[in-house]
């Protein structure tokens, strides 16, 4: 096996055809404790796929509790004020609990009551997979922890009210850098302690199989009804999708039913955080950011790392998307060229917040904004007749604690009839 | 040099290597055989321990920050294998490091340094065909883990795929001390035996001489590792080598000759 095939696959990792597998990527790397339990979520998750009542519940639960479908709304204001390629949003952040992150949220619930878990527990970074959790908890009356850093929990505090007030249990991670990696640890901690009684419903297409498949699963709505949806408006397929990439299950969900339209450019946007020092941002898939393949957390994936395979630090002013690895998924798409990898900076994001707020009225989650700041440089470089949905994977409610401290607002003039 | 256990039951001692120092880690691992250990773990410490509980936890926070290295670790299995050529080494790391050195380099290494053979946490039987053949083609023994939750047909793969010993973890959960061992302990020893002939060490929670005489009524080998860790954390660097000798002739008082 030569040095370049080291670096694609290297020896330990084994081949395709394995479960879970994402070309090298994905597969199960945990300890043996909790085999046992991914088997029998494997094999659950199975199970209710193949069962139309569980389909017809879910389903009927997304569009009564949830609010889907959710529009595609074409952003007029925002296309003319790029001067480029057309803009569709897609408007996850109109979603109960004001993001895509219920999708899943509510997916797995489902399949815990099936198995019987009386017990949930998740992860959360920006919160707002810890809100989801908490909230299908209280739909279904389950005892419910979450996870989270304790930076986390310092910057996105409104979050962790609305997690206990829905009656979850907040519990904060002071280790490592105390944002979403740490809480994923601390999770797992959990889960291998409580794995005979316990649920982990995790937040994003990463972890272990079955994870990845079913958390995308969960997460295809949303490029399903923007494949209709975009038909009904103008009749075709767009040119381009473009998606933030935390773990990357909004961009996954956003991307996979696109994937077969070869003319369709998928585009992730990476937090770009405050440079491409290895600890200042969390692009992955950036040349010379860091990234690398190797294992973290189940999977095997791109990990910012150092040469002798410490998790590096990450940086990013949305929480959300501050985490070192990504989902194997995005990996398999980075590697084959199908999608493309980008990246915005703290302050491309925070500029994003402000446009689309000011152009459309619609305040973006700071991990949505990474999103916003792509089509920004994207759309104006596109013509006119280009088509380009974004999807806003959340509202901005949640960050305006961190908006109040990093953007000064005062004597940034009101509105003039015609300008931003 | 091989896995071999001279008492019953064995014992096993962890240290997370470069807490607090590496030659620290190194004069500890002597004194430690010199004292009854058959076997020794050198951890190899990881920025992300996700199987340990919180005395594991911040040793590898400490040995990280210190600079700590796969590459460092395999340094002074070589000074430990030098000093004492009986006892048994094995490295005991997550995945990651390993992958990033390159699984045949850290073989041939680990080799080279004289380890007797490999535990990686987060590597499960069915991933591990390549790993496999890598620890057999360089004489190195792979070990690996077995849980109260593994059921037969997984302790059955487990046991075939490990040589040297198979490491049988008395609970569910996370690395650390408790006072009492697991009831889940014996059931999955007698469960083990039907499938292997191969000497059983068993671990997690097993901290005191009584529980080291407890685990030999029914194991072959005791492992003790967040107590010798926790040992370390309070012990000043200059007096852990000496306190974990008393510590680990105690743990030895808890065995006999076989």
């Amino acid at each position: 096996m030569g040095t370049t095939a080291t670096m694609v696959r290297p020896a330990g990792v084994a081949t395709n055809s394995a479960p879970g597998r994402f070309g090298a990527y994905g597969g199960r790397y945990v300890p043996e404790t909790l085999m046992a339990a991914l088997l029998e979520l494997d094999a659950a998750y199975a199970e209710a796929q193949a069962d139309p009542a569980f389909h017809a519940e879910l389903d009927g639960l997304l569009k009564d509790y949830c609010g889907r479908p959710t529009p595609l709304y074409f952003a007029k204001r925002l296309t003319e004020t790029l001067g480029g390629a057309k803009i569709y949003l897609k408007r996850e952040d109109l979603l109960h609990t004001g993001a895509h992150k219920i999708n899943n949220a509510l997916g797995q619930v489902m399949l815990a009551r099936r198995m019987g878990k009386k017990r949930i527990i998740a992860e959360t970074g920006a919160g707002q997979h810890g809100v989801a959790t908490a909230t299908v908890c209280a739909l279904f009356g389950l005892e419910c922890v979450v996870y989270m850093g304790e930076e986390d929990m310092r910057r996105q505090e409104l979050n962790v009210f609305r997690m206990r007030l829905l009656g979850a249990e907040v519990r904060g991670v002071g280790s490592g850098s105390a944002t979403l990696k740490d809480a994923i640890n601390e999770a797992m901690r959990d889960w291998v302690t409580n794995v005979r009684t316990t649920f982990y419903i995790l937040g994003s297409a990463l972890g272990s199989h079955p994870y990845p498949t079913m958390v995308r699963d969960f997460q295809r709505v949303i490029s399903k009804e923007m494949k209709r949806q975009i038909v009904e408006h103008e009749g075709r397929m767009p040119d381009a999708v473009i998606a933030c990439v935390g773990g990357g299950s909004n961009a996954i969900g956003a991307f996979y039913e696109f994937i077969p339209e070869q003319n369709v450019a998928l585009i992730g946007v990476e937090a770009g955080g405050r440079g491409m020092a290895l600890g200042e941002h969390a692009a992955r898939f950036a040349p010379n950011g860091g990234g690398v393949p190797g294992v973290l957390q189940g999977t095997y994936s791109y990990v910012l790392q150092d040469a002798a395979g410490q998790i590096a630090a990450t940086h990013s002013v949305s929480a959300g998307l501050d985490y070192a690895s990504v989902g194997p998924e995005h990996a398999m798409l980075h590697d084959s060229g199908r999608a493309t990898y980008t990246s915005a900076t703290d302050d491309e994001a925070l500029e994003g917040v402000k446009v689309l707020s000011r152009t459309e009225g619609i305040i973006p989650a700071l991990e949505s904004a990474h999103a916003i700041a792509e089509v920004m440089k994207l759309a104006p470089k596109m013509g006119k007749d280009k088509i380009v949905i974004v999807n806003v994977s959340g509202r901005g409610d949640k960050d305006i604690g961190i908006l109040t401290r990093e953007m000064d607002l005062s004597g940034d003039g009101a509105r003039k009839v015609s300008g931003l | 040099m091989a896995i071999h256990f001279h008492k019953k039951p064995g014992l096993v001692i962890y240290f997370t290597a470069g807490d607090p120092d590496l030659a620290t880690t190194r004069e500890m691992a002597l004194a430690a055989i010199d004292n009854g250990a058959d076997v020794i773990e050198l951890g190899v410490p990881f920025s992300d321990p996700l199987a340990d509980g919180p005395v594991i936890q911040r040793a590898s926070e400490r040995a990280v920050a210190k600079g700590t290295r796969l590459i460092d670790v395999l340094g002074i299995c070589k000074e430990i294998r030098a000093a004492r050529a009986e006892a048994g080494i094995i490295l005991f790391s997550y995945l990651n490091p390993v992958l990033q050195m390159g699984l045949e380099k850290f073989a041939k290494a680990a080799k080279d340094a004289g380890a007797d053979g490999v535990l990686l946490t987060d590597m499960i039987v069915e991933e591990a065909g390549e790993y496999l053949k890598v620890m057999h083609a360089t004489g190195l023994v792979p070990v690996f883990l077995a849980a109260p939750t593994s059921p037969d047909e997984r302790l059955k793969a487990i046991a075939e795929n490990s040589l040297g010993f198979v490491y049988a973890i008395s609970r569910v959960g996370i690395t650390g001390t408790q006072t009492e061992l697991a009831s889940d302990a014996k059931g999955l020893v007698e469960r083990l035996r039907k499938f292997t002939t191969l000497p059983i060490a068993l671990g997690f929670g097993v901290s005191t001489p009584e529980h080291v005489r407890a685990v030999g009524e029914f194991a072959d080998a005791a492992v003790v590792g967040s107590a010798i860790v926790g040992l370390i954390e309070k012990t000043a660097a200059a007096e852990a080598p000496k306190a974990v000798g008393e510590f680990v002739r105690r743990l030895s008082g808890g065995t006999e000759n076989a």
